[in-house]
């Protein structure tokens, strides 16, 4: 029983916004499903199973697999649910890549959603934690990010500047990204004036709350190119998950995206990422992770990655653009932000981008990060694998 | 009331308690710390010392029964000062901004422990510097036994 090679056909997402009173969970998990369909010219009559994810606790609300069933045309259909904290949009996808290269399913609805409006992102956030151990002088991702950010420029000298520049890039970016939250440029000075929330992370450091939701229809080889000639292949997906308690992290190194992008590039031969891969969407709800997680997948020696985002090669036009649609510095709907990630890339393999297109994409990566340190990390091709 | 107003519904002041179990080891520790004294527990395998202590050593996938001592004194691991407002979800209330977040290494364990740190003397805090942990006048047995960490001159 041979594995079936599996393409992203489809792609679609709601225009992302802090608030969406306008619609439920349910519309606006529709909207996102049929822009994927539409994208993709199918109805969802062609769709043979779905499996969708978010974070409960942010609506307060379980079971989004049965109660949205309206929304996600999984009517009478096999759904499955998957929720992984930060990761749940990248776990999705690489969970729907595996429902669809087991040769089981042909033709796979993923969605990813959240309504962060809801309620209170941090103290949501609080209770993913263990409730005797972890939740005392917790305080949510920001806290712990910020940890991680203060050992970081312990070890290496990285400072509050250097991490002001990929927030100048990401919001250039995501001037160019019909989609995303936040569609204003700011500038260094104005990152670091902005009102410190937890040292040393300001308020522009960081990702919004966000409402919105994705969806990417998957395909196996059999009839993936029956469907359209703009595929968006996948060439190989990793995770790594690692979490008891909060202290045992190792606060500097994101170990996770290491181990799980090495596992990668050893499937597929990749040996000089910097110059193989042409462009990333990299789920950084931060600014010092766009400096500290692209030594993580390999792109910088460990201390050199704010030498490698100064130089300008991250930025649209450079050797390798990261986060051309604004990434998560742009809106953070986190249950669909991992899924995000995924179908940009999509988007930027198929030549769907726009105004955010970089030039002759081969090779791409998407990735996920969670809670106390997950990563997850996809392998987008324009050919379809040769193994 | 026009047809559009009603977009939000509150869900008022609904509450959902939890009885949370702390089990066989984290109820060691807890009655420890009563006397004072703070419990890590040793890998027979690998060594690594755990705080807080838990019954499996997760990379090595073997049982622990060692609990050695560790503190009350250690290292700053990483810490940050938190500065914006938000609910607790475990007590309703705001929590007490600014505070310090600290994790700390202490002597004899392997793991870092988070706690509050104290922030009275915020030059004082750095990654590397010492510390100790204040206890709370009445103990309890539970994780507020100790207030906060402080920084040793």
């Amino acid at each position: 029983m041979g594995k079936k090679r599996v393409a992203i056909v489809g792609t679609g997402q709601t225009h992302h916004k802090s608030h969406r009173p306008d619609v439920n969970g349910q519309e606006l998990i529709n909207e996102a499903v049929q822009r994927a369909l539409e994208d993709a010219d199918l109805t969802i009559h062609d769709i043979e199973a779905v499996i969708i994810g978010n974070m409960d606790h942010f609506e307060g609300i379980n079971y989004v697999d049965c109660w949205s069933v309206d929304g996600s045309g999984g009517t009478m259909k096999p759904i499955i649910k998957l929720t992984t904290g930060g990761t749940t949009g990248s776990t999705l996808a690489i969970g729907g890549y595996h429902m669809v290269a087991s040769g089981m399913f042909k033709k796979v609805l993923v969605i990813g959603w959240e309504k962060n409006s809801e309620s209170d992102t941090t103290g949501a956030i609080t209770t993913a934690f263990d409730a005797v151990w972890d939740r005392q002088v917790y305080a949510g991702a920001i806290s712990g990010l910020a940890a991680e950010a203060k050992s970081y420029m312990d070890q290496y000298g990285a400072t509050n500047k250097d991490a002001a520049r990929v927030v100048v890039r990401d919001r250039k970016h995501a001037c160019n990204n019909p989609y995303a939250q936040l569609r204003k440029e700011v500038t260094i000075e104005e990152v670091l004036n902005s009102p410190m929330l937890s040292d040393p992370v300001h308020l522009l450091d960081i990702c919004p709350r966000t409402d919105g939701a994705c969806a990417v229809i998957m395909a196996c080889e059999d009839v993936a190119e029956k469907i359209t000639d703009r595929l968006d292949w996948i060439w190989a997906a990793a995770n790594r998950h690692t979490y008891t308690y909060l202290g045992d992290a190792t606060y500097g190194h994101l170990d996770s995206l290491t181990r799980a992008s090495q596992e990668v590039y050893t499937k597929t031969g990749i040996t000089e990422p910097r110059k193989q891969i042409d462009v990333i969407e990299l789920y950084q709800p931060y600014s010092f992770a766009g400096i500290m997680w692209i030594e993580s997948l390999g792109l910088a020696e460990l201390g050199k990655g704010a030498e490698y985002i100064w130089s300008g090669a991250t930025d649209m036009g450079g050797e390798l653009p990261i986060n051309p649609s604004g990434g998560v510095i742009g809106c953070n709907p986190i249950g669909a932000t991992g899924l995000i990630r995924c179908a940009e890339i999509a988007l930027q393999v198929t030549g769907k981008a726009d105004a955010r297109q970089v030039p002759d994409v081969n090779l791409a990566i998407s990735t996920g990060f969670g809670g106390c340190f997950w990563s997850d990390i996809i392998l987008h091709g324009k050919n379809k694998p040769d193994y | 009331m026009s047809k559009l107003e009603r977009l939000i519904m509150k869900s008022g002041d609904a509450q959902q308690p939890f009885n949370y179990a702390v089990g066989m080891h984290g109820s060691k520790f807890f009655n420890a710390l009563k006397d004072k004294k703070i419990l890590g527990i040793k890998c027979p395998k690998c060594s690594k010392v755990y705080v807080p202590p838990r019954r499996v050593c997760g990379p090595c996938y073997e049982e622990m029964n060692k609990f050695v001592e560790v503190g009350p004194q250690g290292v700053i691991g990483t810490f940050t000062i938190l500065r914006y407002a938000f609910i607790d979800p475990g007590t309703g209330e705001r929590k007490p901004v600014p505070y310090g977040y600290g994790f700390v290494r202490l002597d004899g364990a392997d793991t870092l422990f988070q706690h509050y740190i104290d922030i009275s003397k915020e030059s004082s805090l750095k990654i590397g510097a010492r510390v100790e942990a204040v206890f709370a006048d009445q103990l309890k047995g539970m994780i507020t036994d100790i207030k906060h960490f402080r920084t040793i001159d």
